[in-house]
């Protein structure tokens, strides 16, 4: 058995090495997730992110998954992510608790082209938890509010007890110059919201197709017929922005796993333009 | 008697070895601190180990290839590099099939990470083929061509000497021609070899490519290259280039693959591949890898460590508790798609080097050059590219 170097706890020149960090606060959003905001236990902020980014989170022992970040960008001291329990791995994090630990690296990818917002009307499509990946762009866009056209903001769930930030969604509805449409598969005699997938709500949006940025997050084929819905409103292919997803193992470009066709979305996604992908899109089992 | 340059031969030069010295050259390795690495028998197939002294290398062995097949038969000479490509590439040293990442070790409500320090010396890989030298370079670019280096593989890579062994023949699986890697070695080495046999005294004509491959020649009783020695390599490089056993069209792949992901002979081609991952294995280019968690009993200490992972793997596409690619044939168009066409848009160049592996170690025979060409002719419109 070999000697260990000397430890580092930043973990330099170890590769893929992360960095340990506490859960300051947790936040049950529905019945399978729950929003984390962490704290780095090494004395280092947490690495500025840009919207859409996101950090390799693990339980160690339980594996390691890619989880978007959903904070501020303007506060990166609140590393925030919210994480739906589905596998192993995010079921173990799922259950983690203030004061517990989990280890942190990142941030990796290409996050959403805000610049390409500016001076134009703005969609937001998000199915599901991928608003998880779309909310740090509203913050940057709600902060930034003169400077681009109408916003409109769509997000389905499959019903009312999935939909997640439901309060600050809320908030934002009420307070925000921005129109919410939200959204639910299935619902009982206590919603009084809309009923239906994503793309019936397009038509009710009030934007300048040709003059107009979206951005997408959700389910494959949500993102894909959401994007046909807004060409046919003349949004053109290549100002519909959508974050892509597979398995990740390393988040740098070395593990393969993550492949789309031509991209390695950890390192040329995940947010990738429709006008690129959508040939890929209709492609089974890419 | 050779004497041999006493001082280190210059970049360039051309000299011979003569077959009786060989082990000569094998001590100078070692005398400068080299642990030799090369092909040996094993288990009926030449494959890559530690060689102590000459008796190690495949003295008289050659391989014949086959779709689905791979013998060894004796030659009628005692050639030490009469064969062409093993189950085995030089990825097995330098992205080894099992490396642990680094361990982390509980310390009180944190954890530290840390790594053990590299301890491996220097390598001489003896006996590298040029469609070899193609593929390390390949795995270069993925590995430390990007913003993120991977520094194991990087410091292998700079511990290793590369001393090539051109190809006198070819196997019936070889079409690095088609793929313009080889059959020639011309660059990417610190020594190259080409072994003459059965024409006058069995030698080796030894080319200088880099200082370090001339400091380890200093000593070794050499003689300088004759015209007539030279004349004979490039008849032997000659003949090699037109003994390619197949071909592959490599003009417009790119473009010819991409626009037919819904070609129906995915379907057949899935059909008969049973998913084993042996091409991945063997593959020199083949890159993927999984990561896996070991922690102790006491949760106190985990380690991180990544293996060789493979497309043809069903886990390998898994999202959200189900995969992406659930098909066969969707996972072997992936694999030959990504080799052929959408690498050259990840890392620059082709993944595949035309060695010929993919084709000999498949349990039923698929190859790749067989499968561009049925994928090049017309299809009638499948469901695999229509709507999910």
């Amino acid at each position: 058995m070999s000697t260990d170097r000397e430890p580092s706890p930043s973990a330099d020149g170890i590769p893929l090495a992360p960095s340990p960090f506490t859960v300051r606060e947790r936040a049950a959003e529905t019945a399978d997730t729950v929003t984390l905001t962490l704290d780095p236990l090494t004395g280092d902020r947490p690495a500025p992110f840009l919207p859409g980014q996101f950090n390799m989170l693990s339980v160690l022992g339980a594996g390691e998954v890619a989880i978007s970040i959903s904070g501020d960008p303007a506060r990166p001291d609140e590393l925030v992510h919210t994480v739906r329990s589905l596998g192993l791995s995010t079921q173990a994090i799922g259950r983690l608790s203030p004061g517990s630990t989990v280890a942190v690296r990142g941030p990796y990818g290409r996050g959403w082209p805000l610049e390409a917002a500016w001076g134009r009307d703005v969609v937001l499509v998000a199915g599901g938890i991928g608003i998880a990946p779309l909310r740090p762009l509203l913050y940057a866009l709600l902060r930034e509010r003169a400077r681009f056209g109408r916003l409109e903001v769509i997000y389905g769930a499959r019903s009312p007890q999935d939909l997640v930030y439901y309060r600050q969604l809320q908030e934002w509805r009420a307070r925000s110059n921005a129109r919410f449409q939200v959204t639910v598969d299935a619902a009982g005699r206590d919603w009084y919201g809309d009923v239906g997938v994503v793309t019936q709500r397009i038509p009710d949006c009030r934007f300048d197709g040709r003059n107009t940025v979206a951005f997408l997050c959700g389910p494959e084929i949500m993102m894909r017929l959401s994007a046909e819905a807004l060409e046919g409103r003349g949004v053109r292919p290549e100002a519909i922005w959508l974050s892509m997803e597979r398995n990740m193992r390393c988040g740098v470009g070395f593990c393969g796993h993550c492949q789309f066709g031509p991209y390695l979305l950890c390192r040329d996604g995940p947010v990738l333009p429709y006008r690129e992908l959508r040939p890929l899109l209709r492609v089974r089992e890419l | 008697m050779a004497q041999g340059p006493s001082q280190p031969p210059v970049v360039g030069s051309r000299w011979v070895l003569a077959r009786e010295q060989f082990d000569t050259l094998l001590d100078s390795f070692r005398d400068h601190g080299y642990e030799v690495l090369g092909p040996t028998v094993r288990d009926g197939a030449i494959v890559y180990g530690r060689i102590e002294e000459v008796h190690d290398l495949p003295v008289g062995w050659t391989d014949r290839q086959e779709a689905g097949s791979y013998r060894l038969e004796r030659r009628d000479d005692p050639a030490l590099f009469g064969y062409n490509v093993g189950p085995h590439s030089w990825k097995k040293y330098l992205f080894p099939s099992r490396e642990r990442l680094f361990t982390a070790r509980r310390e009180g409500p944190s954890f530290r990470v840390s790594t053990e320090p590299t301890e491996e010396g220097p390598k001489a890989y003896l006996g590298v083929r040029a469609c070899e030298i193609a593929a390390i370079r390949i795995q270069d670019r993925v590995f430390t061509g990007g913003p993120e280096v991977d520094p194991g593989y990087a410091g292998r890579r700079t511990r290793a000497l590369v001393v090539a062994a051109q190809c006198t023949q070819a196997a019936s699986s070889c079409f690095c021609v088609s793929m313009g890697t080889g059959p020639e070695v011309e660059d990417g080495f610190d020594l190259v070899l080409t072994e003459l046999v059965g024409e006058g005294p069995h030698r080796f004509v030894i080319e200088v490519g880099t200082p370090a491959g001339a400091s380890v020649l200093a000593g070794v009783p050499l003689v300088p290259a004759s015209p007539v020695d030279l004349a004979k390599v490039s008849e032997r490089l000659q003949r090699t280039r037109h003994a390619m056993g197949r071909s592959l069209e490599a003009n417009g792949i790119r473009e010819l693959l991409l626009g037919r992901l819904d070609h129906e002979e995915w379907e057949k081609v899935g059909a008969r591949c049973v998913a084993c991952t042996n091409c991945t294995m063997v593959c020199p280019t083949c890159f993927c890898h999984s990561t896996e968690e070991v922690p102790d009993l006491a949760g106190s200490r985990v380690e991180r460590w990544r293996r060789w992972d493979s497309c043809f793997n069903l886990a390998f596409s898994e999202l959200h508790g189900g995969s992406v690619r659930t098909s066969v044939p969707s996972r072997y168009r992936q694999w030959m798609v990504h080799k052929l066409a959408t690498w050259y848009d990840q890392f620059g160049s082709s993944g595949c080097v035309g060695c010929g592996r993919c084709i000999a170690w498949c349990p039923v025979g698929i190859d790749i050059t067989e499968e561009a060409e049925r994928v090049r002719l017309p299809s009638a419109p499948t469901s695999r590219g229509g709507r999910p």
